[in-house]
């Protein structure tokens, strides 16, 4: 017994030990339900549980099918499920942008969802193979002091004028920001997308934390304009009154790229054993319970034709958004690449 | 000296496994990196910006870690050698800043003072959270240290200061240069500070891969350069430490200090105490408890609260024995023998802390699903992971707690006819107590506010204390971060207590 070794003793400890760590954290992983139903939903979810956790409820409610939602960010969910792979223990990838959807589509490990589905949002805001489906959309904006500005600029060119010079915030480690920025790469091209770059850089921009900081300096005045999504000055209006919020959003209704609407999306992974509930709960997001709840609870624009949206919105269609596959906009590392280059995202 | 032993194989066999449990998330950055193409690696390893990058942490690493050297020492010297009072509770107060995360600290400062983005920030929030890891072994070797030394440097006429320089830092040379690697392999390893301060460090980089690039391959190969560097770190600290133990010269126990304080050294350590303590632990908490009172459209149930508590502890307590099981056989080698075996076994354990911990997590992923499906989101595979980046921190705490005292001890219980094991359960273990102590609160403390590894393979629905914080940030409801915050913090201060209290044992005060 000597020649026992204490690594030995002190494996066994550590299995022993990690056995009753997994039994205490096992409640949640019953496969089946208690009344016999099907097993639960795995959602990967990149959009927060602030924001979504009472959906996935509302809807346990009305199917009785319960949903497992694991919580993390966007990219790094999508990291997770390319190492995972196969063995993905995910039913559904739902992400708060298309560039993490449109990652998991390129290495082939998305279904592709049935075509009653996906006919019921636009195709432009879904992806072009069918593997994803987008949910809400956002419409980047400029966002104005209207004490500051008379007209505000009609284009992205339009902020290279020197006369904007140190008046316009931005948010550089922004998602948003850096899908738009994305989107002006695949649309105008590395060289173009480069160019407009540096003259942005020239015209010194006013660097901010997050969006809802650039909304809170353009409404304080400290900066004339600002680069954000639609719905910041909305959730101002509602946090504080109209009374209280002098800003004002200009949608760029032209087509021009930095009008791009982004979208939240949903897709099932090929892998998922649990097909025929994760299809009902890719609908319910696609339901008139689900297109409202994202209208009412972030005013992002419902995908679905016929849905009401948040009364101080330019209507979808007429925001001629520019035309992009929204998958391409995963290629964000090449963009960050390039902010660093032209001195627009870190000190 | 007994270092010229060979290691026997009832040591040797544990500590080759826990080396090699530590190599894990080498063997899987192996394993994708040449998966993607020797050629892409190279070429990804040769762009210009990634050795610029590469340059950008290592600057920030030796400033850091030069700085928490600094700190640390002077932090010691206050508590062991100036006089000052309360002592213990200004052991506590110095240790506090372990216990806050790099990134709550980092918010904390940026939104007091904005304009300290960039390098600076990143430094000073780094020195901050990081220089306890100099400071507490710098007391434990100064308590252990004989001050016989000093005071006869002090009869030759040597003056305050030059005995601080030749004795004093002299005594506490290994204890200095262990603390410092670790505070080094953090700094490459940090994500949280650099992010909020928007330092473009390698991290930076390297999270890039995952959450812009979607590319874990990319990933990869990066970390393969940060665990190069971490070489070349753990090499140096090798090459400085020496052999130089810190054993005590005589028989017996050392005697008491006798020499009295001065009043001009005591209020120069009272001031350094409040402004590292200020920093380190002021800034964050005043700033957490003014987020209490911000608006929230959230109401944080008191029970979540408690339940964050306790899956934080359970996980802790979980991972601190794990950690120090796996380690105690490394640390017990590396103390008592030499030899090129030993010191490979030792930096094994080493490396993987320099790497970011969503690349640790990542790398479980990929193990978990190959050896453990069943554990795959469970706590046993999250408490591993969390071993693997703590293990240098139970190494180094233990193996210098072991290192002070004389291996004599052990060789009179060998030569009365006890075997190894029961030697070491029944002599080394009690010597090597306070270091296993220290062991499990640094390592508790650590995992409690570890965010990427847990967030990534935590059971689904598990919501810790570390995990909250970020679920609200996220979303910029600090009003919500407060409470999980303030509870994070304080509570912590439990085990930096025990932690402390066990540094003065067989110490009349």
């Amino acid at each position: 017994m000597n020649k026992v070794s204490r690594g030995m003793k002190g494996l066994v400890a550590v299995v022993a030990l990690a056995l009753v760590g997994s039994a205490c954290g096992s409640e949640t992983d019953s496969s089946v339900n208690g009344d016999g139903s099907s097993a639960p939903v795995v959602v990967y979810s990149g959009r927060s549980e602030a924001l979504v956790g009472e959906l996935f409820v509302a809807f346990t409610n009305e199917t009785g099918i319960e949903v497992d939602v694991r919580y993390g960010d966007s990219g790094e969910m999508a990291a997770l499920i390319l190492t995972e792979g196969s063995s993905s223990p995910a039913d559904l990838f739902f992400s708060q942008d298309a560039g993490a959807l449109g990652a998991v589509e390129e290495a082939s490990l998305f279904a592709t969802l049935p075509s009653e589905t996906l006919s019921l949002v636009e195709s432009k805001y879904s992806s072009q193979t069918g593997n994803w489906v987008g949910t809400s959309g956002r419409a980047r904006v400029v966002v104005y002091n209207p004490s500051l500005v008379d007209t505000p600029p009609t284009g992205i060119d339009d902020l290279l004028d020197p006369k904007w010079s140190a008046k316009i915030g931005y948010a550089p480690t922004n998602a948003s920001w850096q899908s738009f920025v994305t989107a002006l790469r695949v649309t105008r091209g590395e060289d173009a997308a480069r160019t407009w770059l540096q003259g942005f850089a020239a015209n010194k921009p006013v660097a901010y934390e997050k969006n809802a900081v650039v909304r809170d300096a353009v409404n304080s005045g400290d900066v004339a304009l600002g680069l954000t999504n639609h719905y910041y000055l909305y959730e101002k209006i509602a946090a504080e009154g109209a009374a209280a919020v002098v800003a004002k959003n200009h949608y760029f209704v032209n087509g021009d790229v930095g009008g791009l609407v982004n979208v939240a999306g949903v897709g099932m992974l090929q892998t998922s054993k649990n097909q025929k509930s994760a299809l009902a709960l890719i609908n319910y997001l696609l339901s008139l319970a689900g297109q409202e709840y994202f209208a009412q609870k972030s005013f992002e624009y419902p995908l679905v034709a016929g849905i009401a949206q948040y009364a101080e919105l330019p209507a979808l269609a007429d925001l001629n958004s520019p035309n992009i596959d929204l998958s391409d906009l995963k290629s964000i590392a090449l963009t960050q690449e390039m902010l660093e280059e032209v001195g627009l995202l870190t000190k | 000296m007994s270092s010229t032993r060979r290691v026997p194989k009832s040591l040797l066999v544990p500590a080759v496994v826990s080396a090699v449990f530590s190599l894990v998330p080498i063997w899987y950055l192996l394993d994708t990196a040449v998966a993607s193409g020797l050629n892409n690696a190279l070429q990804e390893f040769f762009r210009s910006s990634t050795l610029r990058v590469v340059a950008r942490s290592v600057v920030l690493a030796a400033c850091v870690t030069a700085a928490s050297a600094v700190i640390g020492t002077i932090a010691g010297w206050a508590l062991v050698l100036s006089g000052i009072r309360p002592r213990g509770f200004l052991l506590v107060m110095l240790s506090l800043s372990l216990a806050i995360p790099s990134y709550l600290s980092a918010f904390a400062w940026i939104s007091w003072l904005p304009w300290l983005d960039g390098f600076w920030g990143a430094f000073i929030v780094l020195s901050l959270v990081s220089y306890p890891f100099v400071m507490l072994p710098v007391v434990a070797s100064l308590r252990a240290a004989d001050p016989m030394q000093e005071e006869i440097a002090r009869s030759l006429g040597r003056s305050d200061l030059s005995i601080f320089f030749s004795v004093t830092l002299g005594q506490t040379r290994t204890a200095i240069t262990g603390g410092a690697l670790l505070v080094a392999l953090y700094a490459l390893s940090d994500f949280g500070a650099v992010a909020a301060m928007r330092y473009e460090a390698f991290t930076w980089v390297i999270y890039g891969a995952y959450r812009a690039g979607f590319n874990p391959a990319r990933a990869a190969v990066l970390s393969l350069v940060l665990v190069g560097v971490a070489l070349v770190v753990t090499f140096l600290e090798s090459k400085v430490r020496g052999r130089a133990g810190a054993q005590r010269l005589g028989s017996g126990v050392s005697r008491q200090r006798t020499a009295k304080p001065k009043t001009k050294q005591q209020i120069f350590a009272w001031l350094f105490s409040i402004v590292i303590v200020g920093g380190g632990v002021g800034v964050p908490l005043v700033s957490v408890i003014t987020w209490m009172f911000r608006d929230s459209q959230t109401e944080i149930a008191n029970i979540d609260v408690v339940r964050a508590i306790v899956s934080s502890f359970e996980i802790g307590t979980f991972t601190a024995i794990a950690t120090v099981l796996i380690a105690l056989p490394v640390a017990l080698a590396a103390a008592r023998y030499s030899g090129r075996l030993v010191k490979f076994l030792e930096q094994a354990t080493y490396v993987s802390h320099a790497l970011p911990g969503i690349v640790i997590a990542i790398a479980m992923v990929f193990f978990g699903l190959r050896t453990m499906r069943a554990w795959y989101q469970e706590i046993p595979l999250l408490i591993l992971a969390q071993t693997v980046i703590f293990i240098p921190l139970a190494v180094a705490s233990m193996r210098s707690s072991i290192e002070r005292s004389t291996a004599a001890v052990e060789d009179v219980a060998r030569s009365l006819g006890t075997n190894l094991v029961t030697t070491a359960i029944r002599v080394t273990l009690p010597i090597a107590l306070p270091g296993v102590l220290a062991a499990v609160a640094l390592t508790l403390l650590s995992s409690a506010k570890e965010l990427p590894a847990t967030l990534l393979l935590r059971p689904t629905g598990t919501e810790t204390l570390a995990t909250s914080i970020w679920k609200y940030s996220a979303i910029s409801d600090y009003a919500s971060v407060a409470p999980f915050g303030i509870a994070l913090i304080l509570l912590s201060a439990v085990p930096v207590a025990v932690m402390t209290a066990t540094m003065n044992v067989g110490r009349a005060e």
